[in-house]
């Protein structure tokens, strides 16, 4: 079975963990992302994977086995490279080939397995050119082809899309998906790219600081971030995340199990906003942070008890939709609304939230939830 | 190609320049264009005041070269440039192919492992560059005449070899530092031994500059005097010495043969540059252009 599992998997650079105690499943047929900003160490994680990279700590084990200080040959793994790392002396031919001699397969073999891969990402015409001759996109073809071209254990890819025009990118994202859905093997992606990683993955790891902030589908990741930093590195434009305190639940707000109404302090106001129902177990008086998306928000034209008067700062257009920050005092929104909303710079609104699209998170950033 | 084309355009773009380029390179290039004229010269024309630009063209100094040449009284002398011309190309060759395998192993190790204090080990290594050989030519040869190296072959390759390592192991370092390190990971992954990312990824990247330090050696080592004049003996004496001793004795001073051992001198430079010239200018480029 293609697998690979993490357990407790550290990496200290001198002072510095880059890597602290993942622990990661990846099932075969899986694709799962590691998402984060530059210098969580998601690269080094990958690295690890592929042997490039000496653990300092922890357990990784591919298809059930324990590979640590195993060679990157030994672990039969395939990775695709940022920068493509095509062999630049060899033809295409040639690269595809590589990965095929050091499993001594005979010459037919080779060509045959060389032929069906060229096949499949279309480089039949460019297969006696070196790379320095390709284009972006063949370049990164040749590269995924290179991986595929033998049966490895699995797949790792390092940003495989960051050096793409945004065209090409949505075409790969599709061929690197319809490959590898065919493949039944756990792979692992390497991305800063949010979009890729909700696109592509079937579990996204969001990665800060060495550590694995959540890992979820990307349902789960967008709609139930675990804590403030994943709600806030999700989605775009970025998640409101407004300062507030907890006055308390109103007892005749109960509005079933999905949510409760609580009344907040926000800024110089107070709104009552339909939340988690165990938010309502918090003490009142309590500081939290309420995160609510941009198109959790509306512009109504009446205060409302779960509203906040707010005053139309920069408006953004953003071709179907228009994204308006506001402000209100210290506070500031962003909001998304319409494209024909007619909203003018410094016209005073209200802002309602939307039932039920309200975060509520706790002092230690966690979010609160039942 | 590539800078074929890019000079036209700069020709087209700044005659001036281009003028005054043209100008100075003649001024450069008259003294060699002179030589080669002598060369060709009899002992008569070559001392000819005014000089000489028409004449009857001879080959009789080219001979000589490889024979014999006449004394002022008149007596056949044994030149023996063809010997000099062997040691010259043999002890050069062979001294910079040495130093090349060495230095590019050292190069590679230096740039892929470094070890605790490598930019010392590498200063060091261009420290016995720093001082002046005539500085320590006396200790290199009285140790040379006491192990009985003085004059023979080993002892002035390895010598060269010695002289050839430290620009070789920096430069070779220069272009292992360019290449991508991605690419060599990329053949851990796809099996290769370290081995084999040496001689089969990194290696056939660096052909240019493998080149362009080749070419840089040869000429050196193919140049140097100082050296050879006191560590080589009769049988194992370079052209450049030979050609100094040439001058006076009992040949006397004959311009002509002078020049045509130079002529030939000037020709393997000529030739290997000719040869590895695109090699060179990728090789002088390299890393300077986005990959």
């Amino acid at each position: 079975m293609s697998t690979i599992a993490l357990q407790r998997l550290t990496k200290v650079f001198g002072d510095l963990t880059a890597v602290k105690a993942v622990d990661l499943d990846v099932a075969a047929g899986e694709v799962v992302c590691l998402l984060g900003p530059s210098g969580c160490g998601k690269t080094t994680t990958l690295r690890m994977i592929a042997g490039l990279e000496q653990e300092t700590d922890g357990d990784i084990r591919i298809g059930g086995n324990r590979v640590n200080g195993q060679t990157p040959a030994q672990r039969n793994v395939a990775m695709v490279f940022q920068f493509y790392a095509l062999y630049p002396t060899l033809t295409v031919e040639e690269n595809l080939a590589y990965p095929l001699h050091a499993d001594g397969l005979s010459t037919t073999e080779i060509a045959a397995r060389v032929r069906t891969v060229s096949t499949t990402l279309h480089l039949d015409t460019v297969l006696q050119q070196r790379p320095g001759q390709l284009a972006e996109g063949e370049k990164q073809r040749v590269a995924v082809g290179r991986a595929i071209v033998r049966d490895p254990n699995c797949f790792l890819f390092d940003e495989p899309l960051s050096r793409l025009d945004v065209q090409l990118r949505e075409r790969m994202r599709g061929q690197i998906k319809e490959v590898l859905a065919g493949l039944n093997k756990a792979t692992v992606i390497v991305t800063h790219d949010q979009l890729e990683a909700l696109t592509m993955a079937d579990r996204i790891a969001v990665m800060r600081q060495g550590v694995i902030e959540q890992c979820a589908s990307p349902h789960d990741i967008f709609a139930k971030p675990a804590n403030l930093f994943v709600a806030g590195f999700i989605g775009t434009p970025q998640m409101n995340l407004l300062p507030a305190v907890l006055v308390g639940a109103d007892d005749c707000g109960v509005r079933g199990e999905a949510s409760a109404a609580i009344r907040f302090r926000v800024g110089d106001g107070t709104a009552r906003l339909a939340v988690d129902p165990a938010v309502g177990r918090l003490a009142p008086e309590s500081s939290v942070t309420l995160g609510v998306r941009p198109r959790g928000l509306e512009l109504v034209s009446e205060p409302q008890e779960d509203s906040l008067p707010a005053r139309i700062d920069l408006i953004e257009p953003m071709g179907a939709e228009t994204l308006l920050h506001l402000v209100d005092g210290k506070l500031e929104f962003r909001i998304v609304v319409d494209r024909r909303s007619g909203a003018r710079v410094g016209e005073r609104v209200n802002l309602r939230f939307r039932p039920g699209q309200t975060h509520v998170f706790d002092a230690s950033e966690r979010r609160v939830a039942s | 190609m590539a800078a074929r084309v890019v000079s036209r355009d700069v020709r087209q773009a700044r005659p001036g320049w281009a003028a005054l380029a043209t100008v100075v390179s003649l001024i450069y290039f008259f003294p060699v264009f002179w030589i080669i004229l002598t060369a060709f010269k009899t002992y008569n024309d070559a001392l000819a005041v005014p000089p000489q630009w028409l004449f009857t063209p001879t080959l009789d100094n080219f001979f000589s070269v490889f024979s014999r040449a006449m004394t002022y009284q008149g007596a056949a002398v044994d030149t023996g440039f063809d010997l000099f011309f062997f040691n010259s190309i043999f002890i050069a060759m062979t001294s910079v192919a040495i130093a090349l395998v060495i230095g590019t192993a050292a190069a590679y190790g230096f740039s892929r492992y470094p070890l605790k204090g490598n930019d010392t080990y590498l200063f060091i290594i261009l420290t016995t560059r720093m001082l002046p050989p005539i500085v320590v030519i006396i200790p290199i040869f009285i140790m040379f005449r006491e192990v009985g190296l003085s004059g023979t072959y080993v002892g002035v390759i390895l010598l060269y070899t010695a002289f050839n390592l430290p620009f070789t192991i920096w430069m070779m370092k220069s272009f292992f530092d360019e290449l991508s390190r991605e690419v060599e990971d990329a053949a851990r992954m796809d099996g290769s031994s370290e081995v084999k990312v040496f001689f089969k990824v990194c290696l056939p990247q660096v052909i240019p500059g493998l080149a362009a330090t080749a070419v840089f050696g040869l000429i050196l080592t193919w140049n140097e005097y100082l050296f050879a004049l006191l560590l080589t003996g009769v049988e194992t004496r370079t052209v450049p010495v030979a050609m100094g001793q040439t001058i006076g004795g009992a040949i006397g001073v004959r311009w002509g043969l002078l020049a045509a051992i130079e002529t030939l001198f000037l020709i393997p430079v000529v030739a290997v540059t000719f040869l590895l010239q695109n090699q060179l200018l990728r090789g002088v480029t390299f890393g300077t252009v986005k990959r």
